[in-house]
């Protein structure tokens, strides 16, 4: 770059002014991130200096096991939504017109909205030994129905998440198909296996490692799941671990030990996942319809169909459970409740500034990268502060909210009160956790909106504050309240950071239900599991609308 | 500027939140969960104490007996708690080498607890004696023995607690280890496949019994008086065990915090009168371990009477805790 600068064209310096005067909320937000990892980083070692011996005495055979086990169980959760989501998947490209069609598409995206607790509580209602369908299901086994307890409910509550996901994923991935080659499929007179094996297979195989990446890194951070259906110290992944360390035995250094075998394995993750090619957030729109030339014949019809109603009723039946369970529960009390009234303020206070937060941070992070890129002009190589703030947003995924509560845990611990930073660590984690969601869904309209005014913008000498409010906003406006949206409702069902630093100082509606669920008062929380679950859907539903009416 | 005024006002709503109004004259307690449910002794005995001495108790809850220690082991000196309130003897030994506990003072004359009191640290009040509480509804022939329990046959599951932060779940590693000795670990790898799950707390546990979720639940040889006094109903029962039942102490200590506060010498007088014990056996379900004016329900008189007690001494506990809940968490891991 030195010796191209006395050459810069007009067009050059000015977007090298602009990427001057736009980056540094982006560089705040970095930093923002960077002290978030960076204390909790600090409070881990600072703990495991203290105690290394114990922190690493821990390699033994029982964290061995728990590591293990924590791989085992993602490894057959992926098993069990990816090979199921791709025949989904292939159901749905094959008909691409049915009456129900977009309801069950639409149903598909639900667990996604899901909070987990209130998905785990559903499955319990469903198939636990006193669940809807205990009875039916004792037929099954010699004498009575034995419960989900452990691995098989940990299964079960990670496919109802992971199925829909890997099927709307593939189900993208089988629509970029270009309607020659149904074409072309169909002059040959092609039947439904050779269309498979030529057409569709090389296409899905193609997005297998990334779906299968993405939902084997969820299961491997899962917490709430494992933390409510594992059952017992048989069934522990090392984010429970984590928790149960702080929490049930109070031993900082072993929960130092743990976090950082966990980093290491997150971290490998990442790794791979970047270097197949998997796509972390890209769960696009599903509006495409190809036109098909070839229709599946009679079997296949009958085959698919059968697909569908499986997969349906497999995510529809936790649904129903929590809408059943939590209708018996008295929810007039409960919403007059003052614990809960207080909880649900809490909550919808806490999601609140973390969407904010969160929105904010992804808007600098995406403007800063698109003018630090235009900066660059088309060749230039990206430099490193470009990339972070490309990928800066993901910093997430590679070190759990746990991970980051547990490490601020051990070091806020000897300045002060642990539990009365919980607001600030659930708004600050919370904010983070969304990011990713967020960027994706204003990035694409930011930088189409900023490519066509950046210039406008400089010639006519707007900027700052009069810009955001001029131009920016009136684009900006819908994708930015759309991911808003997206933030809180994740930010609302979250049982992460709130379940190390929550306490009877500070509630949110997660975690009271996880409390009313150890007090021997179930009804009370199905019934907020009701209310938890329809207010995230209802957020999520108005990001939805928001955000595909552009 | 109609922005500028609701983050003022949220931000005003958010400080009100999250700062707890102090009054001056309050005691606080820390206390477990099912002490101060609603069906619990906590509200009556907040009432009672408040009526007295014209101040404000504050109970602040955590899942079980072991999480309180953990709590204010993390807390520190920096405790909020006056009080600690539901600690056993298996773990006071531990508690007071924290030396986060100051002596109690206080006269021990109205105590009365099996095999007397001296300590000068921790107040009893209560006692009990822990149990298999089954569903005669779902179980025809309940185990006689822990024995039993362990290699018992067919597909009934209990639910129990997990000994770190609970104190029946310590209780039953406890137990086995009075009746196994060193085999426990032999006869948990047997008893494991009858485990349906293993909760934080008693409640959570004693609610998915309760639901239908199991057919036994470790709890106390009480328990079955809840359901007599307060349902009229004989359906669930504690399984009365040959090798006799392992006995739990609760008890109160106050901070070295909560030393400095005269109300927290008042409480635990209180404590061991009327105003408190009469209130335990029907909403704690445990036997008084101070002066009542009430006598206990005849209903008590029904319940299984232990042939035997078992008991380690503070110290024995406090020298092989860690061990014997590593040994189980290694079994129950497996």
């Amino acid at each position: 770059m030195a010796e191209g600068d006395g050459a810069l064209t007009a067009g050059e310096n000015a977007r090298a002014r602009l990427a001057e005067t736009g980056v540094w909320p982006g560089k705040m937000t970095l930093a923002f991130l960077a002290l978030l990892c960076g204390g909790a980083l600090a409070g881990l070692v600072i703990e495991a200096a203290d105690n290394w011996r114990t922190a690493f005495a821990l390699f033994d055979a029982q964290t061995m096991r728990i590591a293990g086990f924590t791989l085992w169980q993602a490894a057959l959760s992926t098993l069990l939504s990816v090979l199921p989501g791709l025949a989904v998947a292939r159901a749905l490209s094959r008909h691409p017109a049915f009456p129900g069609r977009g309801m069950l598409l639409r149903l598909f995206a639900v667990p996604l909205a899901l909070p987990a607790i209130v998905a785990a509580l559903g499955v319990l209602a469903l198939y636990g030994r006193a669940g809807f369908l205990a009875e039916p299901l004792s037929l099954l086994t010699e004498g009575r129905w034995p419960g989900i307890y452990g691995l098989g409910g940990i299964l079960i509550a990670h496919v109802f998440f992971n199925l829909p996901l890997a099927a709307r994923l593939f189900l993208e991935t089988l629509e970029t198909v270009p309607a020659d080659h149904w074409r072309l499929a169909s002059q040959l007179g092609m039947n439904g296996r050779a269309q498979w094996r030529l057409i569709e297979w090389p296409v899905a195989r193609s997005a297998m490692a990334g779906v299968s990446g993405l939902v084997f890194m969820l299961c491997v951070t899962s917490f709430v799941i494992v933390l409510t259906l594992g059952g017992g110290p048989a069934a522990t992944t090392l984010e429970v671990a984590i928790y149960q360390a702080l929490r049930f035995d109070f031993d900082p250094a072993r929960a130092v030990g743990l976090t950082l075998l966990q980093l290491a394995l997150t971290g490998a993750l990442v790794f791979a996942l970047a270097r197949i090619g998997g796509r972390f957030f890209e769960a696009g729109t599903l509006s495409v319809v190809s036109r098909r030339f070839a229709a599946p014949g009679k079997g296949e019809t009958i085959a698919n169909t059968a697909v569908l109603a499986m997969a349906a009723l497999f995510v529809l039946g936790p649904m129903a459970a929590i809408v059943a369970a939590g209708m018996q529960a008295d929810l007039v009390r409960l919403a007059g409740e003052s614990a809960v009234l207080k909880a649900a303020a809490t909550s919808l206070m806490l999601a609140l500034f973390a969407a904010a937060l969160s929105a904010a941070l992804s808007l600098s992070l995406v403007s800063a990268r698109y003018r630090l890129a235009a900066a660059r002009g088309r060749y230039g190589r990206a430099l490193l502060l470009e990339r972070l703030c490309d990928s800066g947003a993901a910093l997430i995924l590679v070190v759990p909210p746990i991970v980051i509560g547990a490490g601020w845990f051990v070091l806020v611990r000897h300045v002060g009160d642990v539990f009365a930073i919980a607001p600030l660590m659930v708004v600050c984690v919370n904010s983070a956790m969304a990011m990713p969601f967020v960027v994706r869904t204003i990035r694409p309209a930011h930088d189409a909106a900023a490519s066509r005014h950046d210039r406008l913008a400089a010639s006519l000498g707007i900027s700052g504050l009069n810009r955001l409010r001029l131009i920016d906003w009136p684009v900006l406006k819908r994708p930015l309240l759309a991911g808003f949206a997206f933030a809180m409702a994740l930010s609302l069902g979250d049982l992460g950071v709130i379940a190390l630093f929550g306490s009877e100082q500070v509630q949110t509606l997660p975690y009271l239900l996880l409390a009313r669920l150890g007090s021997y008062r179930t009804a009370d929380a199905a019934g907020l599991a009701l209310i938890l679950g329809v207010m995230t859907l209802l957020l999520m539903t108005f990001a939805g609308r928001i955000g595909d009416r552009r | 500027m109609r922005l500028k005024t609701l983050i003022t006002t949220t931000i005003a709503a958010l400080a009100a939140t999250f700062t707890a109004a102090n009054a001056a004259e309050t005691l606080t307690i820390y206390t477990y969960e099912s002490f101060t449910a609603e069906w619990g002794p906590g509200p009556a005995v907040e009432q009672n104490f408040e009526a007295q001495c014209g101040c404000d108790l504050k109970f602040v809850a955590v899942a079980d007996g072991v999480a309180l220690l953990n709590r204010l082991k993390l807390e520190g000196e920096a405790t909020g708690a006056d009080i600690v309130l539901g600690l056993d003897t298996n773990l006071t030994a531990e508690a007071a080498a924290t030396g986060l506990f100051a002596k109690h003072g206080i006269d021990l004359g109205n105590v009365d607890v099996p095999g007397g009191w001296t300590d000068d640290t921790f107040v009893p009040f209560d006692y009990g004696y822990f149990a298999v509480v089954y569903d005669t509804e779902k179980l025809k022939n309940p185990p006689s023995s822990l024995a039993e329990l362990v290699d018992m046959q067919g597909d009934a599951k209990i639910v129990i607690q997990d000994p770190r932060t609970s104190t029946p779940g310590l209780g039953l590693v406890l137990w086995m280890r009075a009746v196994f000795g060193d085999q426990a670990g032999e006869a948990w790898s047997r008893l494991k496949d009858k485990v349906l799950t293993v909760t934080p707390g008693w409640s959570e546990a004693y609610g998915l019994f309760t639901n239908g979720e199991a057919e036994m639940v470790l709890s106390y040889t009480t328990s079955p008086a809840y359901h007599m006094i307060a349902e009229g109903s004989e359906r669930y029962q504690a399984a009365a065990f040959t090798e006799g039942h392992y006995q739990q102490i609760e008890v109160a200590g106050l901070t070295s915090k909560g030393a400095a506060n005269p109300l927290s010498a008042q409480f635990l007088s209180f404590m061991t009168g009327p105003g408190f014990q009469d209130v335990i056996p029907e909403t704690n379900w445990m036997f008084p371990a101070g002066k009542t004016d009430k006598p206990l329900n005849p209903d008590f008189g029904k319940l299984v009477q232990q042939s035997k007690t078992l008991l380690f001494s503070a110290g024995e506990v406090e020298e092989s805790r860690k061990a014997w809940v590593d040994e189980w968490l290694k079994v129950m891991g497996r």
